[in-house]
């Protein structure tokens, strides 16, 4: 069991050591964050009072875009693995913790740009991003495993994750926006993201080995 | 109401395309067969 | 046998499907709040059920694979994918084209409707990844598709139909019980869908397994070569 958790811990470090180190590819994700909430802005010009029905909706499709092109560089790296699972919960891991360093840096940003303020009790929307995110990260990091052996890898995962994190990215918006406008609650969105988390990771753990030796 | 037979023609469009589609293939394929034959 | 079966399933599919077009067109009964347009239903519904039940099929015939890697799974869970896609296309089209009419609006987010994207762009996906994965892993990597496609759809149900208790949406097909007549005529046309869907099931099955006979001999055929070459 140890050396599981120290194949998992070794992974997950070397994986944010080599992030952190390559600068460039931290500095060009930031600026692509940043480049998506402009683009957004310009897009979309609400007033303060319909911006926060729609921001929801804005703020996770830009994270979702930023987290693509975090996904897409899951495996680049990686060669061999004995211990599957735990290699793929450190992947996972190391996904999201940066998924959630580039929606720290892109929140701001967009309650800048449409003057949010949250109505609703806003201690929730860290659990629900939480929740989103890790729902996100963990199909993503399984499709980018799969998709290694595919022709067209990069556009193969947008294009297999986003159908499947329908219900997720739905649950996502809804409760951001009922915790934005406070017009309704988000508890029902947080429950099924939480059924959803619990039916992927246990899915992605169940078949990533299947996956991972097709040969 | 031509709303009504637009559906009903849209329908069978689309299942006479897949089969098209379908004849398309195999008349590709016997030519290969042919062709894998006759070498 | 086989050979007869054929043809006689192609008698049985064009008179349940004529009668069924008769019935739906003529001998139904017009209903009141929609009117003529509303006859779009009978084919709507039953495209629908079909195209549910080919998803089923390929949720079975992948779970089959995983377990049990036989070619045969694999051919079947490829084809209901396609033949399944084709009918959720004729639901998606026909769904708007009644809804238009009725409502004034081309979409809504109608609970049906809405499933049957999602599950549209799930299997679309599903027939990517078969065509842009590399031949030997192919059946794994798509069965292992359709296994998460398949436990995302209680997910996306219940996602939407909360969605529309929060944000209460148009409903394209009708709510409440169903005139046993109209019933009886969506139950023809359904029939006759299932054995037209029987028919081209088992033609693109006989493609698929003469495509993979004639790739395999052309492997062959090139492994030689390249022997005698040396």
């Amino acid at each position: 069991m140890s050396a599981i958790t120290n194949v998992a811990r070794a992974s997950l470090s070397k994986d944010l050591r080599l992030e952190w180190r390559s600068k460039d590819a931290i500095n060009s994700m930031l600026f692509f964050a940043l480049l998506v909430v402009v683009i957004f802005s310009f897009s979309f010009d609400p007033t303060a009072e319909e911006s926060r029905r729609i921001a929801g909706g804005l703020v996770w499709v830009a994270f979702l875009f930023a987290a693509v092109v975090a996904l897409n560089q899951t495996w680049a790296r990686e060669l061999r693995n004995q211990v599957l699972d735990a290699l793929f919960l450190a992947k996972a891991f190391g996904n999201f913790i940066f998924v959630i360093v580039l929606e720290t840096f892109m929140t701001p940003l967009f309650i800048v740009f449409y003057n949010l303020r949250a109505l609703g009790p806003a201690y929730q929307l860290l659990i629900v991003s939480a929740l989103g995110t890790w729902a996100l990260v963990v199909n993503g990091t399984f499709f980018a495993a799969m998709s290694l052996r595919t022709r067209s890898r990069e556009i193969m995962l947008p294009l297999l994750l986003f159908p499947i994190s329908i219900p997720a990215l739905l649950a996502t918006v809804e409760a951001t926006t009922a915790i934005l406008t406070g017009d309704f609650s988000a508890k029902f969105w947080i429950v099924l993201l939480a059924a959803y988390n619990v039916v992927f990771t246990t899915a992605c753990l169940l078949l990533f080995d299947t996956v991972l030796k097709a040969e | 109401m031509k709303f009504l037979y637009a559906a009903y023609a849209a329908t069978w469009i689309i299942h006479i395309s897949y089969l098209a589609l379908l004849l398309r293939r195999y008349i590709r394929l016997r030519n290969e067969i042919q062709e894998l034959n006759q070498r | 046998m086989i050979r007869r079966t054929f043809p006689i399933l192609g008698v049985l599919t064009a008179v349940l499907l004529s009668y069924g077009l008769y019935e739906a067109l003529i001998g139904a009964p017009t209903e009141q709040s929609m009117g003529d347009v509303q006859r779009i239903f009978y084919y709507h519904a039953p495209s629908a059920w079909t195209a549910f039940l080919l998803f089923g099929i390929n949720f079975v015939a992948s779970v089959v694979y995983l377990i049990r890697r036989s070619m045969k799974a694999d051919i079947i869970a490829l084809v209901s994918a396609e033949v399944g896609v084709v009918f959720c296309t004729v639901v998606l089209v026909t769904g708007p084209i009644w809804a238009r009419p009725v409502w004034g609006i081309w979409w809504t987010w109608d609970i049906r409707l809405t499933s049957t994207l999602v599950l549209w762009l799930i299997y679309v996906s599903y027939l990517i990844l078969r065509r842009f994965s590399s031949s030997g892993q192919t059946p794994l990597m798509a069965a292992v598709l359709a296994i998460f496609g398949a436990l995302d759809v209680p997910l996306v149900y219940f996602s939407i139909r909360f969605f529309r208790t929060q944000h209460p949406q148009p409903v394209i097909g009708g709510e409440g019980s169903i005139d046993p007549k109209m019933l009886q005529v969506a139950l023809i046309n359904w029939a006759g869908f299932l054995c037209f869907a029987c028919l081209v099931c088992w033609s693109r099955y006989r493609l698929e397994l003469l495509q993979r006979e004639v790739e395999e001999t052309e492997a062959l055929e090139a492994l030689l070569d390249s022997r005698k070459a040396q």
